[in-house]
């Protein structure tokens, strides 16, 4: 009894933070959002989906006909699920830390700005020009004009409750 | 590769993160800011029960008589005599810009530096300044046309005319100087430089938004004939301007008036410069402004086919003429005459004004009320199709929704939102915007902490203004008074007492900054965490405390109409009456020696009067967190005395003056207007448009 008491709670919090972040974005208040709002909003959950996985979802998020929007009730059901699920797990400080050096070829303790923008612009799912500069101006450190990893790492992570 | 994956994956819910935390802040603003128009309504819901139920008593019938007291007997001749600048005198030590008439490019010049040094203009100046502006206007149309036509029979327009879209004061410390600038350029180039008449000149609203305040401030012995010089100048200046008459903004009566779903409630307008709405009822609470014209709540840089609306401010003000009559309140001789008149013809435009006043356009189809402003209706693509055909126009422009890129198309790029001031909320708010008859550009611009943190004092001003509210909502979930809540009750019992629409699930992790284990939250310290520092004050009667927290900025507009003689003082009498006839109208109990307690309490002078200024200052909330540059006023705070980040905007403006191309469009924070009429007058002299 006192279980399944639980388990509707903790549907109904999920469900109120997935209005929550919907409401954020749902500029006129009828419960629709752009398109280009969904990635955002699965991120700001606590979700950590691949470009890949994104396209995935928007496909099955948007009308037969696309609008450009997405309805709640259609957002919603599909959303739920991912976080009960607790797909697209969050990324544990350690492996990205491993990332970065794995980038770093020369095992520097640093990586120069052009490095960072090689591999991100060119690999993986790449960064668009406005993607690297956002993170090159958090990333480079002012004086040095290199991105000192680790610290970067430590920084982004430390975070207010999710 | 997959490390460049797992790298970009997280950046990008960083990012997105950082994205929800903005648009937050934003959202934040947005509600508070809603809620200040609420609140605005409320005032002139007050305004209107005053006209309803005070009593033949002679002190109250004095007092709301006063409040509303026709002093506009004179003609304007003679006012012309009381405006009279000629006996003042310029000391030597005035070291500030000195005028001569008619103005000359170096004179203006001149002054815009000296503001730029923080001079101030002496008031003799100011008020020649003013009354030459006052002819001028006086003598123009209130539809001013524009044409940015090359070829003409007689004279060659200027191929760069400049249409300035209202809305000048309000904001920032330095209105009076922003104005005097204007309106010399306005003198030295009448056919090149267009005024239009914003939301904000217009004195009633002027009192609430702190420009009376700055003009009486700054103008200690000449402030009220200034003041009353400014009221005249605003009622006589243009509407709109129609340029090329292909670019307008047109209004949409028809389509609205069918979708009306809520009579009583839709579209008072909130900085009551007119209006009315449909219910007869309602139509009392008219703005008190003499002779404003039916002045749209948004700035509409470029009007409409709606010629026919000139003189309707006129008519407000018979209309107001005809109500106190008929409340027995004092009158002039002729109102009767225009009255009956009057009443028809302006239902229906005031109607229309208002629609427009609190519409904004929305992606579907059809129309349907505003419920998030309180007035008017969200309006579809399919209106505007309809309605900008119907008049043959090629572009609606419109604004008064605050657009963090500063502008957007909407409609099929038939309708564009301009918003032009930046940083609207806080540093980083939002981007400015110009507009020229093409592209349009936007400066880039992004300071996420501290908007966000602006935005959230502002909203811990507001729960503590609420606490005993929420107080008694919290024990609702505490029956048993353990001091403990869930922060899930925490979430519904805010949402359910600020009525805020905010994310609340999303900001409770920053607003509840230490919750204890299993959940569960101290409320009470909670509130002391919200460091919001009281005044330091003997008043023990929280409900009173929060009536003045809750209402602080309305208070101060009620005060500023007592006091009509601008004297900044207001007495125990009239105080004491307008604090009784607020707690009955809001139905609230404040006894008799609460309000005497309360007047004592702040007559620090012991002269038996009240210093409006040092009232409210005395009640104002601050939060404690120390971040000097970020002083909110009120806890309607909007107004940050943040630094504006003058280097990177600046930048910006030459960039725009670079590529200037026909006709501008300009905001009004103080220092771009500065920056921005400097480069203005050097791209004028240079292009040889002068006079």
């Amino acid at each position: 009894m006192a279980d399944k008491y639980n388990a509707e709670t903790i549907i109904t919090e999920t469900q109120k933070r997935i209005s929550n972040a919907f409401d954020v974005f749902d500029h006129e208040s009828n419960k629709t959002v752009d398109v280009r709002e969904i990635g955002t909003i699965i991120r700001s959950l606590g979700c950590f989906p691949s470009e890949a996985e994104l396209h995935d979802i928007i496909a099955e998020l948007e009308e037969e006909e696309p609008t450009g929007f997405v309805r709640y009730e259609k957002f919603l059901p599909t959303m739920t699920k991912i976080l009960l699920e607790r797909k697209f797990r969050p990324i544990p400080e350690d492996l990205l830390l491993q990332a970065f050096e794995v980038l770093d070829q020369q095992k520097k303790g640093h990586l120069e700005p052009e490095e960072l923008t090689k591999y991100l612009t060119q690999e993986g799912e790449p960064f668009t020009q406005e993607e690297m500069d956002e993170m090159l101006s958090a990333a480079v450190d002012p004086d040095k004009n290199v991105i000192l990893y680790k610290d970067f790492v430590s920084m982004m992570t430390f975070d207010d409750n999710q | 590769m997959r490390a460049a994956l797992l790298i970009q994956r997280w950046y990008r819910q960083y990012a997105a993160r950082l994205e929800m935390r903005r648009r937050c802040s934003w959202n934040i603003f947005q509600s508070i800011e809603y809620s200040g128009q609420q609140d605005h309504i409320k005032l002139y819901n007050f305004f209107g029960y005053l006209m309803d139920h005070f009593t033949s008593a002679s002190s109250q019938r004095n007092l709301v008589s006063q409040m509303f007291r026709e002093s506009d007997a004179f003609q304007d001749v003679e006012w012309e005599k009381q405006f009279c600048y000629k006996d003042i005198e310029v000391p030597d030590a005035y070291a500030g810009p000195h005028l001569s008439f008619p103005l000359t490019i170096s004179n203006v010049t001149e002054l815009v530096d000296a503001f730029k040094n923080k001079q101030k203009l002496h008031a003799r100046y100011v008020l020649q300044l003013l009354g030459k502006t006052w002819t001028l206007l006086r003598l123009m149309p209130n539809i001013s046309h524009v044409c940015t036509c090359k070829h003409k029979e007689i004279t060659i327009c200027a191929e760069t005319p400049y249409v300035f879209n209202g809305d000048f004061v309000d904001r920032g410390k330095e209105s009076m100087e922003i104005l005097l600038v204007l309106f010399a350029f306005l003198l030295l180039y009448p056919h090149d430089v267009h005024l239009n008449r914003g939301n904000h000149e217009d004195h009633i609203v002027n009192l609430r938004y702190g420009f009376t305040k700055e003009v009486l401030g700054k103008y200690q012995v000449h402030g009220k004939m200034i003041l009353k010089l400014l009221q005249k100048i605003f009622s006589c200046l243009p509407l709109a301007t129609v340029i090329d008459q292909k670019f307008v903004s047109a209004l949409r009566p028809l389509k609205r008036r069918e979708a009306s779903a809520r009579p009583k409630e839709a579209a008072l307008d909130p900085d009551g410069d007119d209006d009315d709405d449909f219910s007869t009822g309602r139509r009392r609470v008219q703005s008190l402004t003499h002779g404003t014209p039916v002045r749209p709540r948004q700035e509409l840089p470029r009007h409409s086919v709606h010629s026919g609306s000139g003189r309707t401010g006129r008519s407000v003000d018979e209309e107001l003429r005809e109500r106190r009559r008929l409340a027995g309140l004092s009158l002039s001789s002729d109102s009767e005459l225009y009255s009956a008149e009057v009443q028809e013809t302006d239902a229906d435009e005031w109607k229309q004004i208002v629609d427009v006043l609190w519409s904004d356009p929305m992606s579907q189809n059809g129309c349907v009320p505003n419920e998030v402003r309180g007035g008017g209706c969200y309006w579809g693509p399919d209106v505007t199709q309809e309605v900008l055909d119907r008049h043959k126009l090629k572009l609606l422009i419109r604004s008064h929704e605050c657009k963090q890129e500063g502008y957007e198309f909407c409609h099929n790029g038939r309708v564009l939102t301009i918003f032009s001031a930046s940083n609207y909320y806080d540093v980083g708010s939002n981007r400015g915007a110009y507009i020229r008859l093409g592209p349009d550009l936007i400066p880039h611009f992004k300071h996420v902490g501290r908007t966000e943190r602006s935005a959230l004092q502002a909203l811990r001003l507001q729960l503590f203004a609420h606490k005993s509210a929420l107080i008694r909502e919290f024990q609702e979930y505490d029956p048993q008074c353990t001091g403990l809540i869930s922060l899930k009750h925490w979430t519904v019992a805010v949402e359910k007492v600020l009525r805020l629409s905010l994310p609340w699930r999303v900001l409770r992790a920053q607003l509840v900054t230490s919750s204890s284990r299993d959940g569960m939250l101290n409320y009470h310290d909670w509130f002391n965490q919200l460091s919001v520092i009281q005044p330091n004050t003997e008043i023990a009667n929280a409900s009173l405390l929060e009536t003045l927290y809750k209402h602080h900025s309305n208070l101060e507009s009620i005060f500023r109409m007592i006091d009509t003689d601008h004297s900044g003082l207001i007495s125990f009498e009239e105080f004491h009456q307008t604090w009784k006839l607020l707690s009955s109208h809001l139905q609230t109990d404040i006894s008799d020696k609460a309000i005497a307690d309360l007047a004592e309490s702040i007559d620090f002078n012991k002269d038996g009067s009240i210093d409006i200024n040092e009232f409210m200052e005395a009640f104002r909330l601050r939060t404690g967190s120390v971040h000097v540059q970020d002083v909110t006023d009120g806890v309607n705070g909007r107004r940050s005395s943040a630094e504006f980040a003058a280097a990177p905007v600046n930048a910006v403006v030459k960039s725009v003056f670079d590529r200037l191309d026909v006709v501008q469009i300009v905001f009004n924070d103080a220092d771009q207007v500065t920056q921005t009429l400097l480069l203005m007058l050097q791209m004028l002299k240079t292009e040889g448009s002068g006079q």
